[in-house]
């Protein structure tokens, strides 16, 4: 093997970088905030919704969650002109990542859901709770606790799904790999920086996350 | 040349789908050969073993699947062979079923009960003889539920496999539209002929997970 490994081209690069993740996070962000907020809202209909509801979750849930992203991504970018709407890569991307994490989250929160037991629900009854007030401490607190590890680590496995907006040309930490690939020419290299930094940004994730549980459920 | 979408791209898309059926069989004999390793290894008493488990999982599941196929992908012409990609993505894939696999089957192996080993060891088996009389049945039956879920994951993330350029399902789906034009009908029929092939994979693991619960 008479290859010699070139990490400095790819270090003088940092600018693209730091670019790079910080688009990456600020996807993840929005995402992960919006898809939870999706993923409850269709959770709860999958649970509670009348019948018609019901089948329209369901239907959204398995059609998303049996589709690969990359497609869903192309359909909305590249297919969705084609009967007249036009979105910008911003805007696609984070519709893709956003109605995709929000069918998984939807599965993950109705399992939570289900595992409240009934009869926590007829103690709330019988301390005189209102259905709002049942469904916010009983239910959905509780489940939620219950489901924080798959919860956590479906938004960790969104950060890292982030990396397939860079197939349409949006500038997250993937995408600043093709560009310094383009001006360097070291492929590996740039991609084993690129591919640790998401390793850490993974490890961070964990750390926080893990953090964040204990700052609210700490209350027994 | 651009052309009319024709009964043809369908057939032409079908016989892609043949690639990601393909890709998905040899990422499931490469990664379950790893797999059985990382399950051995991170269900072994031996902390050092278990640790070299941890690692590789968290490792490999730490970094998107798509950092893994460029890696494999470059890094292995520049040791020096010119592979084609369909090698590339083996690897790739192989490496990340893998960690997936061997962290779905170690935790069926760790969830045996401590009492299954030693009524083993009380009728007089072996330490080989437990695994397999007494250990690995109830893993295997315990395991299969998510291992099916899994491969509904690696189905849909053979897609990444076209970005290296491998023909399969989601390359054929990108070369159909830039000679026809028509993205969202293509694109469509793509997403329809993954869910076809997801969907009742998904729906036999519900049906697995739910008889095992019965079971318990």
């Amino acid at each position: 093997m008479s290859y010699r490994f070139q990490f400095r081209d790819v270090f003088a690069q940092k600018e693209a970088i730091a670019d790079g993740v910080l688009v990456t996070l600020q996807l993840s962000a929005v995402t992960i905030g919006l898809g939870f907020l999706i993923g409850i809202l269709v959770a709860v209909s999958l649970v509670y919704g009348e019948r018609w509801l019901r089948s329209l979750a369901r239907v959204y849930v398995e059609v998303i969650r049996n589709t690969p992203l990359i497609v869903q991504l192309f359909l909305i970018f590249f297919g969705l002109p084609g009967i007249g709407i036009r979105l910008d890569v911003m805007t696609a991307s984070l519709l893709a990542l956003t109605i995709n994490l929000g069918a998984y989250t939807a599965e993950i929160v109705r399992a939570g859901i289900e595992s409240v037991p009934k009869s926590q629900i007829e103690a709330g009854v019988s301390l005189g709770m209102t259905q709002p007030q049942i469904f916010r401490h009983v239910v959905l607190i509780p489940a939620l606790k219950n489901v924080y590890p798959a919860l956590s680590s479906q938004f960790v496995l969104l950060m890292l799904a982030t990396s397939v907006v860079s197939q349409i040309s949006a500038a997250d930490l993937f995408h600043a790999g093709s560009i310094i690939q383009s001006r360097t020419f070291r492929d590996f290299e740039v991609y084993t920086v690129i591919s640790v930094l998401y390793l850490c940004l993974t490890l961070l994730m964990r750390g926080g996350f893990g953090l964040l549980y204990h700052l609210v459920f700490r209350r027994k | 040349m651009i052309r009319e979408l024709a009964l043809v791209d369908v057939y032409f898309l079908l016989l892609a789908l043949r690639w990601t059926i393909g890709l998905t069989l040899l990422a499931l004999l490469g990664g379950g050969a790893v797999g059985l390793f990382v399950a051995a290894f991170g269900a072994a008493r031996n902390p050092v073993l278990r640790g070299v488990a941890m690692v590789y999982v968290g490792t490999v599941q730490g970094i998107p699947l798509l950092g893994w196929l460029f890696i494999f992908y470059f890094g292995l012409s520049i040791i020096g062979y010119n592979l084609p990609p369909l090698v590339a993505a083996t690897v790739g894939f192989s490496i990340y079923a893998g960690a997936f696999l061997g962290e779905i089957w170690r935790g069926a192996l760790v969830a045996i009960p401590k009492t299954q080993w030693e009524a083993g060891l009380s009728i007089g088996l072996n330490y080989i003889e437990q695994l397999r009389h007494v250990i690995i049945p109830q893993a295997v039956r315990m395991a299969i539920a998510p291992t099916v879920g899994f491969v509904v994951q690696l189905i849909k993330n053979t897609s990444l496999a076209a970005v290296i350029g491998f023909v399969e399902l989601t390359r054929e789906g990108q070369l159909t539209t830039a000679s026809t034009f028509q993205p969202f009908s293509v694109y469509l029929l793509v997403a329809l002929m993954y869910f076809s092939l997801c969907y009742p994979l998904t729906q036999y693991s519900r049906v697995l997970e739910r008889k095992r619960r019965v079971l318990h």
